[in-house]
C-alpha cells in the first residue's frame, strides 16, 4: 500500500494526498451528489381544468374574472375587435381568449400557464422560487433573482417578466393557488357560463374528457391536449379540430421537459469524483524519477 | 514591511504608469464611463429601459456574449493548466501566467454581467448562500461551479501576487496549493463548459432541430478548447505587441514554437468538433433543413468558420505561417460568438418572424463594450505591475527550486 503512495523518491504522507484531493471532493459533494430530485408529487392528486374548446362562446367572463381574483387590471370589453389580433398574456393579464378561424367555423381557445406535471421552468429555477405544489398549481416565491431562466425553457413562453420594472417580478396564472387552499375553485372556472371550464382532478378530467369524445366522436378530434404534451400538463383541452389549427403546438413530444437534463445532472457527481483522482494519476503517472 | 511603507507602495502602484493620452485610452474610456452610466441607468430604471429583450426572447448579448462566449474564450486557462501541471509540456510554462490571468479577469468581468442581467440583482447571493438550493436546475450547478472556479484561478494566480508585493512566506504556502487548485479547476471547468451546453438542452421544443441534440454539452465543452487556445493565440499576438518590452529573449525565442503546437491542437480539435456535429445531424435525419434559410445558417457556422478555420490552422502550423493562424484564430473566435448567439437568441425561436426577434440596442452593446475594455484595463494594470510577462524576482525562482527539491 505503502508504495502506491510514493512519489518521485520521497514518500507522500497521507495529509498531503488527502490535502490535494480532499478539499476538491468535499467542495463539489456538497453541491451536485445529490442529483436531480423527484419533481412529482408523492402523496396527493393534482388537481386541473378541462377546457372544452367546442362550448367556449368567447365572452371573455374569465379574464375578467382572473383580473379581479389576483387584482390585476380588468380588461376592456366593450372592444368589439378585440379578437381581430391574436393576444398574448402578459404580465397584467394571465389569462387570454383567441378567436381562430377554421374549418369548422370559429374556434375561441382561453389559454394560460399549463401547470405541467413536470414543469421546465421548475427544473430550471435554481433558488426553488418556481415551484410545483403537490395539488397541482406551479406558483412562484419571492426569493426569485430574476434570471429569465424559467422564460427561455417554458415550451408554451408562458413566465412573463416585468422588464419596465427595477423590481421585476415573474407573473403568470398561478391556477388561484389562493383560493384553491381556500377550499375554493379557480375564479376563471366559477365565473364561465357555458361550462366550458372544468376543475378537479386530473384522473377524472382525463375521464371526462375521454367520455365525451367516446360519447359525441364526430364532435372531437380524438386527442385530449396536455394528456401526453411534455409528460402532461394540469389544464387539457378537448376541441373540434386539429389543434394546430387553433394555436396549439403538436410537435413538443411527450417527453417530461425536465429529463432533457436528467441525465447530465446524473453525470455531474461522477465527473466531479472520478476527473480529480483521474488527472493526479496522470500527473503522477508522467513526473520525471530523479 | 512597516505598514507606512506599504501603504505608500500600494498607493504608487495604483498611479497610471505609461502615457495616458494613447489612441486606446481615448476610445475606450469614453465607452467605459458611458457604460457605466447606462449600468446605472439600467439599475435605476428597469431592464426594458435599456435592453431589447422582450417576453419571446429573455436572454439577449450579455447572456450569449459575455457569459457564454466569455467563459468559452477562458476556457483556454484549464487547458494550459492541465497541459503544463498535468502533462507537465513545461514548454508552454512562459504563457501561463497571462492565459491564467485573462481566464480569470474574463470571468470576473463577463460573467459579472450576470449581476446587472439579472432582474432582481440584489437576490444574487440566494443559490449561494442557501434561499434556497435548487439543485435540480442546471443553472444551479453552472453557479457553484462558476465561482469555485473563479476562487481557483485567484489561487492559480496568486504567486504572481505574492512575488509583486514581496511576500515571500506567503509564496510558499500559495504556490504549494497550485496541483491541487489546477486538478479542481480542471474538473470546475470540464463541467461548468458542459453545463452552459446543459443550460440550452431545458429548452428542446424552442431551439431549431438542427442545433439542438443531446450532445450539446459536450460540443459546448470540446469548443471551449479551440475557443479558448484562440483566444490564447489572439491575446498573445496584440500582448507582444503592446507588452514586448517586458517578455525575456528566451520566452520570444519560443513564442513562435508554442503557437505553431497551439494551433496544431485548435486544427485537431477543431476536426474533432466538426466530426462530433457532423455525426450529430447524420444520426438527427435533419436532411430536410439544410435546404430552408436555418440550414445555410447553420452551414455558414458550421463549415465556413469551424472546418475551413480548421483547415487553415493545419495548413499554417506545417508551413510555418504566422498570419494564416492568427487569421483562423479570428475566424474561430467569431464562430463561436456565432454558436453561442445561435443557441440564445438567432436559432432560438427561429419561428417567430423577424421583425418580432431581438436585436440589441445600442446601449446593450455600449455596455458589453465597456465591459470588455474594463477587462482589458484591469489586464494591462497587473500586467504592468505584476510578473506575468516578465521574470519573477530571483528569490522566487529560487523558491520553486527549493520546492522541486523538496517534493
Amino acid at each position: 500500500m505503502k508504495n502506491l503512495l510514493t512519489f518521485k523518491g520521497s514518500k507522500i504522507d497521507r495529509r498531503k494526498f488527502l490535502k490535494i484531493i480532499g478539499t476538491g471532493i468535499v467542495g463539489f459533494g456538497s453541491t451536485s451528489l445529490f442529483g436531480p430530485g423527484k419533481l412529482m408529487a408523492a402523496n396527493k392528486e393534482f388537481t386541473g381544468v378541462l377546457v372544452d374548446t367546442t362550448r367556449c362562446i368567447g365572452c371573455r367572463s374569465c379574464e375578467v374574472a382572473c383580473a379581479e381574483a389576483n387584482n390585476l387590471p380588468v380588461p376592456d370589453m366593450e372592444d368589439k375587435n378585440i379578437f381581430d389580433k391574436r393576444r398574448r398574456e402578459s404580465t397584467t393579464q394571465w389569462t387570454v381568449v383567441n378567436r381562430y378561424r377554421t374549418g369548422k367555423g370559429d374556434v375561441y381557445v382561453k389559454t394560460q400557464c399549463m401547470h405541467c406535471s413536470q414543469p421546465a421552468c421548475v427544473a430550471a429555477c435554481l433558488v426553488n422560487a418556481m415551484k410545483k405544489n403537490e395539488e397541482g398549481p406551479v406558483t412562484l416565491d419571492q426569493n426569485c433573482i430574476g434570471c429569465r431562466f424559467c422564460m427561455f425553457s417554458c415550451p408554451f413562453n408562458i413566465p412573463k417578466f416585468e422588464y419596465g420594472s427595477p423590481a421585476p417580478k415573474i407573473e403568470k396564472c398561478n391556477l388561484c393557488w389562493e383560493r384553491l387552499k381556500g377550499g375554493k375553485i379557480p375564479a376563471c372556472v366559477e365565473a364561465c357560463p357555458q361550462e366550458t371550464l372544468l376543475f378537479g382532478t386530473k384522473r377524472d378530467l382525463y375521464e371526462e374528457g375521454q367520455t365525451r369524445i367516446y360519447k359525441h366522436p364526430s364532435e372531437y378530434v380524438h386527442h385530449i391536449y396536455g394528456q401526453y404534451e411534455v409528460g402532461g400538463t394540469c389544464w387539457i383541452y378537448l376541441s373540434k379540430v386539429p389543434f394546430e389549427q387553433i394555436g396549439f403546438r403538436t410537435d413538443l413530444g411527450t417527453k417530461a421537459m425536465p429529463e432533457f437534463t436528467m441525465g447530465f445532472l446524473y453525470t455531474v457527481p461522477f465527473v466531479d469524483i472520478i476527473l480529480p483522482l483521474f488527472l493526479l494519476g496522470i500527473s503522477r503517472a508522467i513526473r520525471k524519477e530523479d | 514591511m512597516p505598514m507606512e511603507g506599504a501603504g505608500a507602495f500600494i498607493c504608487g502602484e495604483l498611479k497610471p504608469k505609461g502615457k495616458i493620452f494613447t489612441p486606446f485610452n481615448m476610445i475606450s474610456a469614453p465607452i467605459i464611463l458611458l457604460g457605466a452610466v447606462l449600468i446605472f441607468y439600467r439599475l435605476v430604471k428597469g431592464l426594458g429601459a435599456v435592453t431589447n429583450l422582450s417576453q419571446d426572447f429573455p436572454w439577449g448579448i450579455w447572456i450569449a456574449f459575455d457569459v457564454m462566449t466569455g467563459v468559452a474564450f477562458a476556457g483556454g486557462a484549464y487547458v494550459l493548466t492541465f497541459v503544463v501541471y498535468i502533462l507537465r509540456a513545461e514548454k508552454y510554462h512562459p504563457i501561463l501566467r497571462a492565459t491564467i490571468l485573462n481566464g480569470f479577469l474574463s470571468y470576473v468581468f463577463y460573467a459579472g454581467t450576470i449581476f446587472f442581467d439579472l432582474g432582481r440583482w440584489w437576490n444574487i447571493l440566494n443559490p449561494i448562500i442557501g434561499n434556497k438550493f435548487g439543485v435540480n436546475s442546471v443553472l444551479f450547478l453552472v453557479t457553484w461551479h462558476f465561482i469555485l472556479y473563479m476562487i481557483a484561478l485567484l489561487i492559480e494566480f496568486s504567486p504572481a501576487i505574492a512575488e509583486w508585493l514581496g511576500l515571500q512566506r506567503m509564496r510558499k504556502i500559495l504556490s504549494s496549493l497550485t496541483l491541487g487548485t489546477v486538478i479542481f479547476g480542471i474538473t470546475l471547468s470540464t463541467l461548468h463548459q458542459a453545463g452552459l451546453g446543459g443550460l440550452v438542452m431545458l429548452a428542446k421544443p424552442n431551439i431549431h432541430p438542427l442545433w439542438y441534440t443531446e450532445f450539446v454539452p459536450m460540443l459546448f465543452f470540446v469548443s471551449s478548447i479551440f475557443a479558448g487556445l484562440s483566444m490564447v493565440i489572439t491575446e498573445g499576438t496584440i500582448s507582444h505587441q503592446v507588452f514586448g518590452h517586458q517578455v525575456d529573449k528566451n520566452h520570444l525565442n519560443s513564442y513562435n514554437s508554442i503557437v505553431i503546437s497551439l494551433a496544431k491542437a485548435c486544427g485537431g480539435t477543431m476536426f474533432g468538433y466538426f466530426f462530433l456535429k457532423f455525426l450529430v445531424f447524420i444520426h438527427g435525419k435533419h436532411w430536410s433543413f439544410l435546404n430552408t434559410p436555418m440550414g445555410y445558417w447553420y452551414m455558414v457556422e458550421v463549415i465556413g468558420l469551424v472546418l475551413i478555420p480548421c483547415f487553415i490552422f493545419i495548413h499554417g502550423a506545417r508551413h510555418r505561417n504566422f498570419t494564416a493562424i492568427r487569421t483562423a484564430a479570428i475566424m474561430t473566435i467569431f464562430g463561436i460568438i456565432i454558436n453561442r448567439f445561435n443557441y440564445i437568441f438567432i436559432a432560438y425561436k427561429w419561428y417567430i418572424p423577424l421583425h418580432e426577434r431581438y436585436f440589441p440596442t445600442w446601449m446593450e452593446i455600449v455596455i458589453t463594450l465597456a465591459i470588455v475594455f474594463a477587462e482589458i484595463w484591469a489586464f494591462r494594470w497587473i500586467i504592468n505591475r505584476m510578473p506575468v510577462f516578465r521574470r519573477p524576482p530571483q528569490w522566487a525562482l529560487e523558491q520553486d527550486r527549493e520546492q522541486e527539491k523538496g517534493r
